[in-house]
């Protein structure tokens, strides 16, 4: 750890919350909270985003541990799917008589 | 994501009034910050959502980070006036109420500090802006709550008034300011329900309950009143806020939406409220009410309430109080992990 960030060593570290809200269903993304490791973070977690059973199983990842894809990207990262329309099923036309397919 | 993808070190200055920063002359900008500016303002204009990696220019993350640790300030120290009558409250089954009620409002804090974090500030930052008394924190919060009808009222008319001004922060386009606004609101509901049904029962008491219940709505309603903010015609930084979709509603229209939505409220728990001016106006089709005491409002901002100091030094001897406890975690974490290593 640096010495040079004191101030940061006196904070607990960041961690973000994933949190299952019923079996079955995933665990999604629902804050992120500061705590000292990751147990404490998972208790953290309980009593700050679980007060009215909203889950059933958490998730806590230390917030720099994360790597995340840049808003600056977003144009060539994401853009090349949009003009692959024949991946929609509504690209192509069926006869009526067919029905549901 | 919530996580600190900026580093803004003067983020948490609360010192400089808010119209001093909006209206400092800016300074020249370049071509690719030109470029940003139009990107930020088309998104904002077509109802869009900023998220913590977006560029946004910087008044308007300064005007957020005071904003929302603000909001989070408010929500630590309002758990003080009512925190006070736990050890007090009339029955097991209303303590138990009031400490859920008290750790809600702890749990809304967090959320807003984690908010506040994804602009770039820190935790100790905000906290130390708000032990140093350069930030701000809702002045309602310096007023003292002398008996129990106090908390059912603050239930009541205080998180009333909280309400209307978060829901419309549940659109801000903020992304993780909004999404903390939610769940805040979710649970504001639990907390007005609580504290008008405490004074219902009150109502169905004794003459002296009854004339307790009336006297707390006597000394919060102006005060409730205030907590909307400033007329609209002088609140000049209101119409920056609504050109960045962070303020959807004025000031006056929350605080008139407030008084219609308590007068039949009151009527029903049989209580009047101490306005002589208040009644309703067909033509308008609202309640007009009295005149606010925007001096008395000014001083309790500016210091001058009647729990200001208290309030300031309960935190601030929390927080030292505390410190032991910060440090025996971290220093334990550090352990377990050498351990670990060594093994």
């Amino acid at each position: 750890m640096s010495q040079a960030t004191p101030k940061a060593l006196n904070e607990w570290p960041l961690w973000e919350v994933f949190v299952r809200s019923k079996q079955g269903l995933e665990h999604k993304h629902c804050g992120s909270l500061h705590a000292s490791d990751a147990q404490h973070a998972l208790q953290m977690a309980r009593d700050v985003y679980t007060r009215r059973q909203e889950g059933v199983s958490i998730w806590v990842v230390p917030s720099n541990t994360i790597t995340a894809s840049a808003p600056d990207d977003k144009a060539e990262f994401f853009e090349p799917a949009s003009d692959k329309i024949y991946r929609h099923p509504t690209f192509y036309t069926i006869p009526d008589e067919v029905g549901h397919m | 994501m919530y996580t600190q993808s900026f580093n803004v070190p003067d983020a948490t200055d609360a010192s400089v009034p808010q119209g001093a920063q909006l209206k400092a002359v800016a300074k020249p900008v370049s071509a690719s910050e030109a470029a940003l500016q139009e990107a930020f303002d088309v998104r904002i204009d077509a109802d869009g959502r900023i998220e913590p990696q977006d560029w946004m220019p910087e008044a308007y993350r300064k005007t957020l980070v005071r904003q929302i640790s603000q909001h989070a300030h408010s929500e630590i120290v309002g758990m003080l006036p009512e925190g006070n009558w736990i050890s007090r409250a009339p029955s097991l089954k209303r303590k138990a109420i009031l400490i859920a009620k008290v750790q809600d409002e702890g749990g809304h804090g967090l959320y807003l500090y984690s908010a506040a974090e994804t602009l770039g500030t820190s935790r100790d930052q905000m906290l130390d802006a708000l032990h140093t008394g350069k930030a701000k924190y809702s002045s309602i919060f310096n007023y003292p709550t002398l008996t129990w009808a106090d908390v059912g009222v603050i239930g009541w008319l205080v998180d009333g008034a909280a309400i209307m001004n978060q829901i419309p922060l549940c659109r801000c386009s903020y992304g993780p300011y909004a999404r903390a606004m939610v769940r805040v609101c979710k649970e504001e509901s639990f907390h007005q329900r609580q504290g008008y049904e405490a004074l219902l029962v009150m109502m169905t008491g004794t003459a002296e309950q009854k004339a307790m219940v009336q006297d707390a709505v006597n000394r919060w309603w102006w005060k409730c009143l205030a907590m909307f903010g400033p007329p609209d015609a002088d609140s000049p930084n209101s119409v920056q806020g609504m050109r960045w979709g962070i303020k959807r509603i004025s000031n006056d229209d929350l605080r008139q939406k407030f008084v219609d939505a308590t007068v039949p409220q009151a009527k029903v728990l049989g209580v009047t409220l101490p306005d002589p001016d208040l009644k309703w106006n067909e033509a308008r089709g609202h309640h007009d009410y009295g005149q606010i005491d925007w001096d008395e409002f000014w001083a309790t901002v500016n210091g001058h309430g009647p729990c200001n100091k208290e309030r300031l030094g309960t935190r601030v001897k929390a927080w030292n109080d505390g410190q032991w406890v910060r440090d025996a975690a971290l220093a334990h974490a550090r352990k377990q992990h050498t351990m670990k290593e060594a093994a």
